[in-house]
């Protein structure tokens, strides 16, 4: 293990593309032009200058190959990001999704030009439905809090088609992710917060003190950013639905629900999956979110239009022909177009196609084994606030006793040992949190040697207390200053003029 | 952990100053929010306050969070330059780092500096 705490500085490793442009080169050569010159728009509608750099093709290739080395993947090792599913993408679904017939369609194009597209859709709407229990599925939300949001327009759809204007009050325990309130928050709705219980649970003393007929409804993640799934979970639902709520279901934390428990029959009215998580859609810089959002009967009429549809039944000779449909009282477009057709929907067809019922089945049983595998080793090294069998993550304490180490520092020292860090500070109520999820892609060597690595680390927290506060040592760049990067904002797409004097 | 015995304080970390009216977050506060980066006042200067009325909302590295009106009153000052020099939080909570200062506030049933100090002590793990 290298224990240098000399950093190579930043202009060392690799400039900027504009740090390396040169006035007069060339990516590329135009030809001569073969239309006819037009004279250019008013003066001023056109800027008097556009700084971009001016680089050779093979300067752009090699600025790029070299910053990409710097990069840590899910293809590169072990991602156990607690509550955002960092499984391997498996690369047939790069494969699927770059199909010539998928690829080169367009949403305008006349239905009958793009059956395939929209049988894909349809039979992904089915699927989605047969497994999280819902009657309807929209497969528009560009992603998880877009879903949100849609799902958050149908509850308050819903109110306001019976005439109960009287409910602004959204539910949201103190584990939800943040997405929850500001979700809520956009449509204007006040947040009533709801503690958690020592287990971890919804506290139901609270929840009932908090139900009643202003309360649109409750957000719900379950299990919860814990990792834990709600013991009390027919309990809550009943008492949010006594008081005329409903109820949410936030579906980050579906890895460890596939083929076992179906949110719809636990009596949730609307859902939202994270196809980037749950169904090995690239994230994290690595391609768009995809969020479709299911609902049970009582929403069904709001969904968001269109849906794919069967427009034209068939007979034995001719297929039926599918095409597009909106729900009666529908809550309108979320989206231009249909949602991420390739890089979401396509790639997770292919995933459940592959998998199969039974095969997804085995993905939430062996996402839940591994957390716990790992929950085990660890116990008594790091404590654990809700110690229970936890589902596919939990979450630990990153602090020692009579020490100054903290979360930040545990998970900075872990990239030494070339693992990515868990997400550390979340959820808020659990003191300096370490939130780790392996999902089930990994083999118990990887899972041993990360637990072996974090045990070493809180034995480096006694004796060398100082490697943990300066780490990481061995990646391009040491400990960013987050300080400085959150008190003095440059969000602008070119240098300020007193960039030399910031530095 | 500094706890100044003239002052008095909230369960959700704010002090107040019965003689000086000024509101702030405690040391306990600052120390468990870690760096502070953000500061926004939400009061103005003459605004009538309730006690629980958000009157300020701070984000650290770690955690954003809403600073609530410890009593009622009329707001009497801001400290407009908290804005620029969030970090002031960290290092002089009780002192550079006050907030608003309210006029007409009773601190009613607010802790004293020792039942605060064994709230603080019961939460820190």
């Amino acid at each position: 293990m290298a224990t240098t705490s000399t950093p190579l500085s930043a202009s060392i490793v690799e400039p900027t593309i504009f740090e390396l442009s040169s006035p007069g080169r060339l990516g590329v050569t135009m030809p001569a032009s073969d239309v006819p010159e037009t004279a250019l728009p008013p003066k001023n509608l056109l800027r008097s200058e556009l700084p971009l750099p001016e680089l050779a093709e093979v300067d752009v290739v090699r600025h790029y190959m070299r910053l990409s080395k710097f990069n840590y993947s899910v293809d590169d090792g072990f991602y156990p990001l607690g509550s955002c599913t960092m499984k391997y993408n498996p690369k047939i679904n790069e494969d699927t999704c770059r199909l010539p017939g998928f690829l080169y369609t367009h949403p305008l194009q006349p239905i009958k030009t793009v059956q395939g597209n929209l049988v894909l859709m349809f039979d992904l709407q089915e699927w989605l439905k047969e497994i999280s229990g819902f009657a309807g599925m929209t497969l528009q939300p560009a992603a998880g809090a877009h879903g949100e949001f849609t799902g958050v327009l149908m509850m308050a759809a819903y109110h306001k088609s019976r005439g109960d204007s009287k409910r602004t009050k959204m539910l949201i325990p103190d584990a939800a992710h943040g997405t929850n309130p500001a979700s809520a928050g956009m449509l204007g709705m006040s947040v009533v917060t709801i503690p958690s219980d020592a287990r971890g649970n919804v506290d139901l003393k609270a929840l009932a003190t908090a139900c009643d007929d202003t309360v649109v409804g409750m957000m719900l993640t379950n299990p919860n950013t814990l990792g834990m799934f709600d013991e009390n979970i027919e309990e809550v639902i009943k008492m949010v639905k006594d008081c005329g709520g409903l109820m949410y279901g936030d579906g980050a934390n579906l890895n460890a629900l596939l083929g076992i428990v179906r949110p719809g029959d636990l009596g949730f009215d609307v859902m939202h999956f994270n196809l980037h998580k749950t169904f090995a859609v690239p994230h994290g810089g690595g391609g768009p979110g995809s969020g479709p959002v299911g609902v049970s009967d009582r929403l069904l009429d709001f969904l968001p239009s269109p849906l794919v549809g069967i427009v034209e039944g068939g007979d034995d000779d001719i297929p039926p022909l599918y095409g597009f449909v909106t729900p009666k009282q529908s809550i309108g477009r979320m989206k231009a177009f249909h949602g991420h057709f390739g890089g979401g929907l396509v790639r997770t067809y292919t995933y459940i196609s592959m998998h199969g019922p039974d095969g997804l089945k085995a993905i939430s049983q062996f996402a839940v084994l591994n957390a716990n595998y790992l929950q085990a080793r660890l116990r008594s090294t790091y404590k654990i606030p809700y110690d229970r069998i936890c589902m596919h993550e939990f979450v630990a304490e990153g602090s020692f006793e009579g020490s100054d180490v903290r979360a930040l520092d545990i998970a900075k020292r872990l990239m030494d040992y070339n693992f990515h860090p868990p997400t550390n500070y979340f959820p808020l109520i659990v003191h300096e949190a370490l939130m780790i999820e392996p999902t089930e892609t990994e083999n118990k060597d990887t899972l041993d040697r990360f637990a072996d690595a974090l045990i070493k680390i809180a034995e480096e927290a006694k004796s060398q207390p100082e490697l943990l506060h300066d780490a990481p040592h061995i990646t391009p760049f040491g400990r960013m200053d987050e300080v400085k990067a959150a008190r003095e904002l440059v969000l602008c797409c070119w240098l300020p003029e007193n960039y030399e004097t910031m530095k | 952990m500094n706890i100044p015995s003239h002052l008095k304080y909230t369960k959700s970390d704010e002090w107040f100053d019965p003689s000086t009216g000024a509101v702030g977050i405690s040391d306990f506060a600052q120390s468990q929010l870690s760096d502070i980066v953000f500061v926004e006042l939400l009061v103005e200067e003459g605004e009538e306050v309730s006690a629980g009325k958000a009157i300020a909302s701070v984000e650290s590295v770690k955690a954003s969070a809403e600073i609530y009106s410890p009593v009622a009153g009329k707001v009497s000052a801001v400290n407009k330059g908290l804005s620029d020099k969030p970090e002031t939080l960290n290092s002089d909570p009780f002192g550079e780092g006050w907030m608003i200062k309210i006029e007409g506030g009773s601190a009613g049933d607010m802790m004293d500096s020792a039942v605060y100090e064994k709230d603080c002590e019961g939460r820190a793990h």
